[in-house]
């Protein structure tokens, strides 16, 4: 089984957000970068199934050479080699051609990524693969099993789950409670310095989409306290004032 | 020329999210100088869909294909793109759910459309020139996005736009065919567990979160959580560390890698303010804490506090709640 596993860079979470002067760009200057959190479950998924019944796990970035030491983290953690596609990651659209286009190339089986960035909250990528190689698509994946070439997962949906069974090659976008994401161990770090990261350029077309400008959301007013003894008074106040109950 | 919105529907009725979504395309059509059509997926009356008139939709498509029930992620795409086409759709609408957001993704490839997620108010259209405000960063910033192309798909999030309701008004609902096949539905669920909700209240949906966190010392404790969120009309939701801890369900979790909800009121019971957890509700319109740390960051965040013990205070809210009656 070939395991296609895609990470994303992203600010860490306690990041502060701010941005450029001109607010068309994200400020970099001082912040920590990570594996997106929803592509750990992707990736350690990824890792044990292959551990349970063979296969190898190849990690796929579209990302500046910046991104390089969470592709390592990522290989430390277990992944078996790492392809980096050579470009800034433009919009969703940009990002599922390059994936779609490796994926092809390579002839995975399961492509597998977080259920979104933790940026740009797109929530797109997946579906796009999928569409590119007329291949099933189950996102937000909560649970994923393999026997054989049939995969059955479980699928959030508003309220509950759907379980939905799949035969590869197919695309799933993966969140909690999949599995415990793990983090790498002295071994794991030793041997990914070794391991085959292969860069290449990007293909495809203009990206459709382009952010003009950030913006932060407006500061709050301040907190009006309500003592505790007379904490009822706030229910009064939820009505009348802020006329929200 | 028209707007196409996504309505989807649960054992008869519209979702509240849809009715947002129907709004919205009824006012983007109405920018456009056109008119808005809706097509419907999940389980819907004719006599439901016709009240979708009062958000300003004009006519309605449903497939009455039984297997359409469920959500089926092949099927719902090429029945979408289907009526696009029929419609000839310039615009399509849906909802920034789970079902809207894993259709719009295969759709914008199928109908080489842009697309926008997320999105949070009505698009500035200016000539050519269409643009959207969303969320990015987990709640912590917007981004205003250019849509390029002749097609484009915008999801909205959920609870940032008003359903608006004339009432009266009704739409045309007309049977529609996708000419469906099983090869259509080869990735139809094979089963389907719904959860039990608090009070019935969806935790996206809401229009009233009641939240607890690690301050609530464990989950024996919190029937006090739920007593106020049912007084009230409320879903229940926590923090990330009580649901790493089993407390709860993950899918009450509220942050960056939980979900983000912008509900009418947030109440926040011994939940501290991390920066993640302030990302997951930052929209909500009005945002209570209790917790009797003075110095806990949410208050920063907060319109409302009170410096107090949670086991103390909770009671008495849901007792002055149930009051007003």
């Amino acid at each position: 089984m070939k395991f296609l596993v895609c990470i994303s860079n992203v600010p860490d979470t306690t990041t502060k957000i701010t941005f450029t002067p001109d607010n068309k760009e994200f400020n970099k200057a001082g912040v920590q970068f990570v594996i997106n959190p929803w592509d750990e479950y992707a990736l350690t998924r990824a890792i044990e199934l292959k551990e349970a019944a063979g296969g190898t796990v190849t990690v796929l970035n579209v990302g500046e050479a910046d991104t390089e030491p969470n592709i390592r983290k990522a290989l430390a953690i277990g992944a078996d080699d790492a392809i980096r596609v050579n470009a800034a990651p433009k919009d969703a659209f940009f990002v599922a051609e390059q994936i779609a286009a490796v994926a092809k190339e390579g002839a995975y089986d399961v492509i597998l990524m977080g259920k979104e960035s933790i940026d740009y909250n797109g929530f797109q990528v997946h579906g796009m693969v999928g569409e590119m190689l007329s291949i099933p698509t189950v996102a937000p994946a909560m649970k994923l099993d393999l026997s054989g070439n049939t995969a059955t997962l479980e699928r959030e949906i508003e309220g509950g789950k759907e379980i939905v069974t799949v035969n590869t090659p197919f695309v799933a976008s993966c969140q909690q409670p999949m599995c415990e994401p793990r983090i790498p161990n002295m071994r794991g770090i030793m041997t990914a310095r070794t391991k085959p990261l292969k860069v290449i350029e990007p293909v495809g077309e203009a990206p459709r989409t382009e952010v003009t400008e950030f913006m932060l959301p407006p500061k709050k007013q301040g907190v009006k306290l309500i003592p505790a003894e007379t904490a009822g008074d706030l229910i009064k106040l939820l009505r009348n004032e802020a006329k929200v109950i | 020329m028209s707007v196409l919105v996504v309505v989807e529907c649960a054992d008869g009725e519209v979702k509240k999210s849809s009715l947002e979504v129907a709004s919205y395309g009824a006012e983007v059509a109405a920018m456009l100088g056109t008119t808005a059509t809706a097509i419907a997926v999940g389980e819907a009356t004719e006599a439901n869909l016709a009240t979708l008139g009062e958000q300003g939709i004009t006519k309605v498509l449903y497939d009455a294909e039984p297997r359409l029930k469920d959500f089926v992620n092949n099927a719902y795409t090429k029945l979408i793109a289907t009526a696009a086409e029929q419609e000839q759709a310039k615009v399509i609408v849906l909802a920034n759910s789970n079902i809207g957001a894993a259709v719009g993704s295969r759709l914008s490839v199928r109908l080489k459309a842009s697309l926008a997620t997320n999105v949070v108010e009505l698009p500035k259209v200016n000539g050519d020139q269409f643009v959207v405000r969303r969320g990015a960063f987990s709640g912590k910033a917007f981004s205003d996005v250019v849509l390029s192309g002749d097609r484009k798909i915008i999801a909205v999030k959920k609870n940032s736009t008003e359903a608006k309701h004339e009432a009266g008004k009704s739409a045309e609902v007309t049977s529609f065919s996708a000419q469906l096949a099983d090869a259509d539905f080869a990735d139809a669920p094979t089963q389907v567990v719904m959860q039990e909700q608090t009070g019935g209240v969806l935790l996206p949906e809401a229009e009233l979160v009641v939240s607890g966190g690690r301050g609530m010392k464990g989950p024996e404790n919190w029937s006090l959580i739920e007593d106020l969120a049912k007084a009230l009309g409320a879903a229940t939701a926590c923090s990330k560390p009580v649901s790493d801890v089993d407390w709860r369900p993950h899918h009450e979790h509220v942050g960056q890698t939980g979900i983000t909800v912008s509900p009418n009121l947030y109440i926040a019971c011994g939940i501290s303010g991390a920066i993640q957890h302030l990302a997951g509700v930052n929209s909500s319109k009005v945002i209570v804490v209790i917790n009797k740390d003075p110095e806990a960051p949410f208050f920063k965040a907060a319109d409302y506090g009170i410096v107090g013990d949670v086991f103390d205070v909770l009671p008495k809210l849901t007792a002055a709640v149930k009051e007003l009656g």
